[in-house]
């Protein structure tokens, strides 16, 4: 169990609407996306997740190229990927772009995030069959861990997700021989043993339901570890959720709560859900429930509290989604820095 | 009915649905198997920590249970055995969910539900439509004892009714008031983007939205 705790924040880029309700540009709200990951560096924040999704709401499609740009703007904050589709991308491109802007950071605080992501818009836009997704997955974060492993440029792999590589030159390098390589899951069980034999790090999305229900799977991820001989750094587990803080509790369960029914509204058209109601956001906003929306004590406490269940290293919040208004963003991210990470280390340092 | 004690069941999948079925299942005093693709060494672990009490066998084994729960991802239907299923019990809880699953031809170019699919699959299996317009992690939360004015209820559909009966009975002890929709095709009123799929109902209430797209005569 870790007894320190980062804290971040993660954006699928949140384009702005208009008075009428009609979207402002999708140019404004990765210029948006970038703004905040420069603020949130100034203000002391640990990490930034970025995208991948490819709609007119959130348009953070390319990853790696906004993390490129942060990565020349800012001096401390680790950027990764919250998560990049490698099932529906060429691991060797992902690769080569986070370890290009890994050199233009300086080396050491660019990671990637290896995930299916929510929704499946890639495929398509892509050209492939959602009913190969597993072998696509497989073999591509297998090639993709090949390459942030291998000793050297020259690299050799084969499979048939992909034409093979035989010892061609993949560059460039990471300044500091490799990246961290996360894998992000919703929480099966299944998943969370499969990345503990890989010995790789853990990403929960925790979107819904009660955060502290996922112990029983952080440990089995933890086992599944220690049982294939993994038992080194690279073992550890981040919490993504949804977020805001404000000066206020009232005021944060206020400013997400328009952009929760604009999400809402579009992902039930998409999956024939009924109109969210007030009632079903207010259930979520408290203590245990998963919406982390709240002045920055009830934050601090809740994730201090989850850390007591899930032992996890880094917590990190999305509040902006449909359409949240810029200045709520950057209040929160400021406060997320300013005030709920001191009050963290503090509870933490108290336990 | 025979104790809850004596009874046991099979799972087949160890994703979201199956592990909180499996533990709410086991919190209503019954015995459990679970299985997956991997052999049940691969599922040790997991068994013993996310839902313990269960045990991991092979899936001919889960499958060999008084009653047997579907819980894969559906477009995987056709990775399960049939012949392990003839004569079962099977709780069909796979819903079509191509907005995140993929388009498959298999349902789309088919106008039975999905059940009736699985269960022409499924030779000489007594599929019953259930458990699957609820939550996972609902299952586990909005139980409530038998008689509660405010119960959740759980709509089932099938063509066998003594296979009902025994689900009806499970989907009780479990936590929820068991409402009986008619035969398999009637499971349509319950897939995905019905409201009966969409929200939360006591039996009063899912009664009337069955009614709405068909007469109840054949429901008990």
């Amino acid at each position: 169990m870790e007894n320190t705790l980062e804290i971040g924040a993660y954006s699928f880029g949140d384009t702005q609407l208009n008075p009428d309700g009609s979207s402002r540009s999708t140019a404004e709200a990765i210029r948006n996306l970038f703004d905040a990951i420069v603020l949130a560096d100034k203000a002391g924040l640990d990490y930034f997740g970025i995208g991948e999704h490819h709609t007119v709401s959130m348009p953070a499609s390319s990853p790696g190229a906004i993390i490129a740009a942060a990565a020349a703007a800012t001096t401390r904050i680790k950027l990764g990927s919250a998560a990049s589709i490698i099932g529906t991308d060429d691991p060797v491109r992902v690769f080569q772009q986070f370890a290009t802007a890994d050199a233009i950071s300086g080396g050491g605080r660019i990671e990637i995030t290896a995930g299916r992501g929510s929704s499946v818009e890639t495929f398509p836009l892509f050209g492939y069959e959602l009913d190969d997704y597993d072998e696509l997955y497989a073999q591509k974060l297998d090639l993709l861990l090949t390459l942030n492993t291998s000793a050297t440029e020259n690299v050799t792999w084969s499979g048939s997700a992909r034409p093979s590589i035989p010892q061609l030159d993949v560059v460039p390098r990471p300044v500091q021989g490799s990246m961290p390589i996360w894998i992000a899951t919703g929480g099966s069980a299944p998943s969370s043993a499969r990345a503990g034999r890989l010995g790789l790090p853990l990403a929960y999305a925790i979107i819904g339901g009660q955060p502290h229900r996922f112990a029983p799977l952080a440990d089995l991820y933890r086992q599944s570890a220690k049982q294939a001989g993994h038992t080194d750094d690279n073992i550890k587990v981040s919490v993504a959720t949804f977020g805001l803080v404000a000066p206020t509790k009232k005021e944060a369960v206020e400013r997400m709560y328009p952009g929760w029914v604009n999400l809402n509204v579009e992902m039930g058209r998409l999956r024939g859900w009924p109109a969210p109601q007030r009632s079903s956001y207010l259930a979520q906003v408290d203590a245990p429930s998963a919406y982390f929306v709240g002045d920055p004590d009830d934050v601090a406490e809740r994730i201090v509290a989850l850390h007591g269940h899930l032992g996890h290293m880094r917590h990190f919040l999305q509040g902006d989604h449909g359409g949240l208004p810029q200045e709520h963003l950057l209040e929160s991210i400021t406060l997320l820095a300013t005030e709920v990470k001191p009050r963290v280390e503090r509870l933490l340092a108290a336990k | 009915m025979s104790s809850p004690h004596a009874t046991t069941i099979g799972i087949l999948g160890a994703g979201r649905v199956g592990t909180a079925l499996a533990r709410q299942a086991m919190k209503a005093g019954y015995r459990v198997r679970i299985a997956t693709t991997q052999s049940a060494a691969d599922n040790a672990l997991l068994v013993e920590i996310v839902t313990p009490g269960a045990v991991a066998v092979q899936a001919s084994e889960a499958a060999a249970s008084d009653l047997v729960v579907l819980a894969i991802p559906l477009h995987k239907y056709r990775t399960l055995n049939p012949l392990d299923l003839t004569g079962r019990i099977v709780i069909d809880a796979m819903n079509y969910w191509a907005p995140v699953d993929g388009v498959f031809d298999d349902f789309e170019s088919d106008s039975r539900t999905t059940s009736e699919v699985v269960e022409s699959f499924l030779t000489g299996a007594r599929v019953v439509k259930s458990l699957n317009h609820i939550g996972y992690h609902e299952l586990e939360e909005d139980d409530k004892p038998a008689g509660d004015a405010s119960r959740r209820a759980l709509a089932l559909a099938g063509d066998d009714a003594a296979a009902k009966s025994f689900v009806s009975h499970f989907i009780d002890r479990l936590g929820y008031d068991a409402v009986d929709a008619g035969p398999l095709a009637a499971g349509r009123s319950f897939q995905p983007a019905t409201e009966i799929f969409t929200g939360s109902h006591t039996a009063n209430q899912l009664v009337a939205l069955i009614q709405k797209d068909r007469p109840l005569a054949d429901a008990a």
